[in-house]
C-alpha cells in the first residue's frame, strides 16, 4: 500500500527540523565569518606556544 | 491507544517556539540590552562582527540558564499562576529535554564566547550561569527570604561581561557600577511583584519576604532598598559613564521611583486590596522603565562621546 498524504505530526516535526537546521547553518556561517574577521585583523598573531613549537622543531632538525 | 490519546500525544509535541520559551526570551532581551550598553560604554572599540557574535553567545548562555532554571523549578512553576503556562508545567517540553538543552547550550555559549571575545568573558559567563542555577535556583530560592537579593546578582553580571568583551579587564569601577545598579534594583522590582501576586508564592512555598516576614516588612524593605538605589543611581552620574543626559534622566526617574516606594510604604493591605494593588502595579511597571532609561542614558552618553558630547 502506498504511503498516504502526510500526517499533521510530520508537518510539525518538519517545521522543528527545518528550524534547527537553519540555526545550525547560521551557526556554521557565523563561526566562519568570525574566524575570517579574526585572522584578517591587524593585531592577529599566531599563538606564542604554537610559534615556539614550530621554531623548536626547526632548531632540532638543524642540530641533527 | 485511542484516537483521543493519539491526538493528544502529537499535539503535545514540542515546537521550536516551546524551546525558545524555555530560554526566557524577555530576560534574554534585558541581558542583551544591558550587555550591549556595558560593551559600548567601555573605552575600547570592538569589531562589529566580534561584538555581534559575542552578544549572541552571551544571550544563548542566558537562555541556557533560563532553561536550567525552568527544569529545576518545574514544580514551583506548576503551582504559580504567573508561571504555570511555561513549557514544562504546560506539558509541552519534557523536564529532561529542558535540562539537556540547558547543559548543551551552557557549554556551547561559554566556549564560543571565550573564543569570540576573550577567556575572561567566557569564564565570567560560566560563573554567571553557575550562580543563577546552583546557588540561586537550587539553594537560595527555596531556603531564604534574601533569595531575590543575592540571586539578583546573576541578572546583574551581563553589563560586566559586555565590558569584559570590549576591554578584557574586570578590575575597574564602571562595569561594577552598572552591576550595582541592577543588583540594587532587583529586590524592589520583585518585592512589588510579590505584593500584588499575593498568594502565588505562598502556594508554591517559596520563602519570599512577603511569606516569611509579612507584607508590612516587605513594604519597609522596598522603601529601604529604593533609598539606597537612588543614592547609587544618582551618584553614578558623576563617574566616567555618567554625564548631563544621565544625570537629568536619573534625577527624574529616581524622584518618581522614590515617590512610588514611599506610596507603597504608606499603604496597608486594606488600601491595596481596595484598588487591586494599583500603586504596587504602577511601581512595578515604572521599575521596568527605570532600568531601561538608566541604561539607555549610559548608552547615549557613550554614543555621543565621539562627537564631543556625552560625559562631563
Amino acid at each position: 500500500m502506498a504511503i498516504k498524504a502526510e500526517h499533521e505530526i510530520h508537518t510539525r516535526r518538519k517545521s522543528l527540523n527545518v528550524g534547527v537546521g537553519l540555526m545550525l547553518g547560521g551557526f556554521v556561517l557565523l563561526v566562519m565569518v568570525l574566524t575570517f574577521t579574526k585572522i584578517t585583523s591587524t593585531d592577529f598573531q599566531i599563538p606564542a606556544s604554537a610559534a615556539k613549537g614550530v621554531g623548536a622543531q626547526i632548531g632540532t632538525e638543524a642540530t641533527d | 491507544m485511542t484516537d483521543a490519546t493519539n491526538t493528544q500525544s502529537f499535539e503535545a509535541e514540542p515546537q521550536l517556539g516551546d524551546y525558545y520559551a524555555l530560554m526566557k526570551p524577555r530576560v534574554m532581551q534585558l541581558v542583551v540590552f544591558t550587555a550591549v550598553v556595558g560593551m559600548l560604554a567601555a573605552p575600547v572599540g570592538v569589531n562589529p562582527v566580534v561584538a555581534f557574535a559575542s552578544i549572541l553567545f552571551l544571550a544563548i548562555g542566558a537562555g541556557a540558564s533560563g532553561a536550567l532554571n525552568m527544569w529545576w523549578d518545574a514544580d514551583i512553576d506548576a503551582v504559580m499562576k504567573r508561571t504555570k503556562g511555561r513549557p514544562i508545567p504546560a506539558g509541552k517540553v519534557a523536564p529532561q529535554s529542558a535540562m539537556y538543552l540547558g547543559v548543551a547550550l551552557s557549554g556551547l555559549s561559554v566556549m564560543m564566547l571565550a573564543l569570540s571575545a576573550n577567556l575572561l568573558a567566557g569564564a565570567m559567563l560560566a560563573f554567571t550561569i553557575f550562580f543563577y542555577v546552583v546557588p540561586y535556583s537550587m539553594w537560595l530560592k527555596r531556603s531564604t527570604p534574601q533569595n531575590i537579593v543575592i540571586g539578583g546578582a546573576a541578572g546583574a553580571f551581563p553589563p560586566v561581561i559586555g565590558w569584559i568583551i570590549a576591554t578584557g579587564q574586570i578590575a575597574v569601577l564602571e562595569p561594577w557600577l552598572m552591576f550595582a545598579l541592577i543588583f540594587m534594583w532587583t529586590p524592589p522590582h520583585f518585592w512589588a511583584l510579590a505584593l500584588f501576586m499575593r498568594n502565588d508564592y505562598d502556594d508554591a512555598k517559596v520563602p519570599m519576604l512577603t511569606v516569611t516576614h509579612g507584607r508590612r516588612a516587605t513594604r519597609n524593605h522596598i522603601l529601604g532598598y529604593t533609598v539606597l538605589l537612588v543614592i547609587l543611581a544618582v551618584g553614578t552620574a558623576f563617574t566616567a559613564i555618567g554625564g548631563w543626559i544621565y544625570l537629568a534622566t536619573a534625577l527624574v526617574l529616581n524622584a518618581l521611583f522614590l515617590k512610588g516606594a514611599y506610596d507603597i510604604w504608606q499603604r496597608d493591605e486594606d488600601m491595596s486590596e481596595a484598588d487591586n494593588f494599583a500603586t504596587e502595579r504602577k511601581f512595578f511597571r515604572l521599575s521596568l522603565w527605570y532600568l531601561f532609561a538608566h541604561f539607555g542614558a549610559i548608552l547615549l552618553e557613550a554614543a555621543l562621546k565621539p562627537i564631543g558630547f556625552g560625559g562631563w
